[in-house]
């Protein structure tokens, strides 16, 4: 037998990563799998605590967590392949054309 | 200690070097090959909470179309790695001391405020998976149906935007 904690804290590791991905990295790709990895973590504590109380309902929740993140990233690499085409790079530190 | 809690523990080991592994790498295609191996290590842990359609649904939708096309984008662009540029020098510093900060709050937090709620129920034999599909089933068709038809058309206007951003534009005079 597995705490539920024990899911909780893996969750928060994963979710930590996620942030200092998005906080350090300087490809937008990468800075994307971040995101996702963020979505993922959540994922895992809504399955853990449904599994704890016995409930569906967590399990449908990540159900619609994934439908979003597959339309995020349908547009989401979209955008990114738009940006490249006019920037010639995907270093998110160059979309700066609005600095002053 | 038991099987399930060794088994838990070279999962999460797994999970979290190769979520480190994807941090880390320089190249992009490395980092969506560990995402891939992440995303599926993730899959069997939602098999180990007595959760098989969640784990299907990521192995098909997370693993599979979703990291195919982030692969796809990253060849297509070329853009394993970036050129080496003047970076902001007190960028890295700060996402440190902001990362470190999340990670001793989110300890402090579960060390001092998250009471024992309780273990995961060992998937009992009795309980067989297509029951449990049967009531997930029931029960998205039934107490969620407005939220899964939302869904369908979250995902129809995203087809549509995406086509949108990548067509070509017409001339108009």
């Amino acid at each position: 037998m597995v705490p539920v904690n024990y899911y909780i804290v893996l969750s928060a590791i994963l979710f930590t990563i996620g942030v200092v991905g998005v906080l350090t990295r300087r490809n937008a790709l990468i800075i994307f799998m971040s995101v996702e990895l963020m979505l993922n973590a959540a994922n895992l504590a809504f399955v853990a605590f449904s599994s704890v109380i016995k409930s569906f309902s967590g399990q449908i929740f990540v159900f619609f967590v994934i439908a979003v993140a597959a339309a995020e990233v349908a547009v989401g690499l979209a955008l990114i392949v738009e940006i490249f085409k006019s920037k010639h790079s995907i270093d998110v530190d160059q979309m700066s054309s609005l600095k002053g | 200690m038991t099987l399930d809690l060794i088994f838990f523990l070279i999962l999460s080991l797994i999970a979290i070097s190769t979520a480190l592994g994807m941090l880390l790498s320089r190249n992009a295609v490395y980092s969506a090959l560990f995402l891939v191996l992440n995303f599926i290590t993730v899959a069997v842990f939602y098999l180990l909470l007595g959760a098989p359609f969640i784990a299907m649904a990521q192995v098909t939708v997370y693993a599979g179309a979703i990291m195919v096309l982030f692969l796809f984008v990253i060849m297509l662009l070329g853009a394993e790695e970036l050129p080496k540029a003047q970076v902001l020098p007190w960028q890295k510093l700060l996402a440190r001391g902001l990362a470190i900060a999340l990670a001793i709050e989110t300890t402090f937090v579960f060390l001092t405020r998250a009471r024992p709620i309780g273990d995961v129920p060992q998937p009992d034999a009795s309980v067989n998976t297509v029951t449990n599909l049967r009531a997930l089933g029931e029960m998205l068709f039934t107490q969620y149906l407005l939220p899964f038809e939302v869904t369908s058309i979250l995902l129809l206007v995203a087809m549509i935007g995406a086509i949108v951003l990548v067509r070509k534009e017409k001339r108009v005079h």
